[in-house]
């Protein structure tokens, strides 16, 4: 199942008609779509405006991939889950947010492991498809933090006297 | 190597995440973890987990409490060293901690990409250790950059 949500605040009707329109062509329709209210109602799929913590947390826990904006929210949930998230920004150009914090975000996080970035609608197929494999390929979610890190923070703080 | 009593400090949420994607730290030293919800104390197995009220750094009153209950966790524990990712109760523990000379470490939150949050800020001159997850963020004397939790 692909879980996609747009957020508490706004509709993202870009990012769900090209889901939809991905779905169509490739026959995936195994998907909870949260649109935000008055968003685009795609024609596959479950359809929310709005879902509720409980449910959310279902949808987000059953789900194989997540599809959403570059939210810190989104973004934080799925990296902690080990969830491979495909994250499509929001742009200001397209009067699709109060100022373009999304794209800061998007660019900030496009490296990071288990994130699928796709700058745009042309991206986001390869993306979602890149993201399916993923799931399937057992990827390595550390729960850990990187050594380098912890390394560091021991040193300075256990280690010494 | 002597064995370090840790605290280990963050309110629910993303702040605890990521405290616990530091456990390499503490792993073979004793530690105490104080958090705001009762209900991740299945996440820490046998270790010890003590709570405090919820508080953001916006609710005066709160805040007073949250600082009172955190006193009482330091004096109670005396910790050789304090860790926190955020937010408030991490901010209380950290300071008192350093007042009885407590090695004081903190790790902004990954969620403040463009500037520290508020607590990160003001515990720049109790925190031993002082990180962000930006290299953007980061400056010369301090916050540092040593890597992300994820």
């Amino acid at each position: 199942m692909i879980f996609v949500t747009v957020g508490t605040q706004l509709s993202f009707d870009r990012l769900v008609k090209n889901v939809e329109k991905w779905a169509l062509d490739s026959g995936y329709t195994d998907i909870v779509f949260q649109v935000g209210e008055s968003g685009y109602q795609p024609s596959v799929g479950t359809v929310h405006e709005f879902i509720s913590g409980h449910e959310a947390d279902d949808y987000f826990n059953k789900a194989d991939v997540i599809i959403g904006h570059a939210g810190m929210g989104t973004i934080l949930s799925c990296l902690s889950e080990g969830k491979p998230l495909v994250i499509m920004p929001r742009l200001f150009s397209l009067g699709e947010h109060r100022n373009d914090h999304q794209l800061a975000t998007f660019n900030k996080f496009a490296e990071q492991p288990g994130l699928f970035p796709a700058q745009d609608e042309t991206r986001l197929c390869e993306a979602i498809e890149q993201a399916l494999k993923a799931q399937n390929s057992e990827h390595d979610f550390s729960s850990l933090a990187p050594e380098e890190l912890t390394d560091y923070i021991r040193e300075q703080v256990i280690l010494g006297n | 190597m002597k064995n370090k009593k840790v605290m280990a400090v963050a309110s629910r949420g993303g702040h605890w995440i990521q405290l616990n994607r530091l456990r390499a730290v503490w792993q073979d030293q004793e530690v105490v973890f104080i958090t705001n919800d009762s209900s991740l104390r299945s996440h820490v197995g046998d270790a010890k987990f003590e709570t405090v009220i919820d508080a953001n750094m916006e609710q005066k009153p709160r805040l007073i409490i949250l600082a009172l209950q955190t006193f009482f966790k330091v004096i109670k524990h005396r910790p050789d060293v304090i860790i926190s990712t955020g937010a408030a109760p991490g901010f209380f523990a950290l300071l008192w901690g350093k007042l009885i000379g407590a090695k004081t470490v903190w790790v902004d939150s990954v969620a403040n990409a463009e500037e520290l949050s508020m607590a990160g800020s003001k515990v720049k001159k109790i925190a031993d250790v002082w990180l962000t997850q930006w290299p953007e963020v980061a400056k010369e004397d301090g916050p540092l950059y040593k890597g992300r939790v994820f």
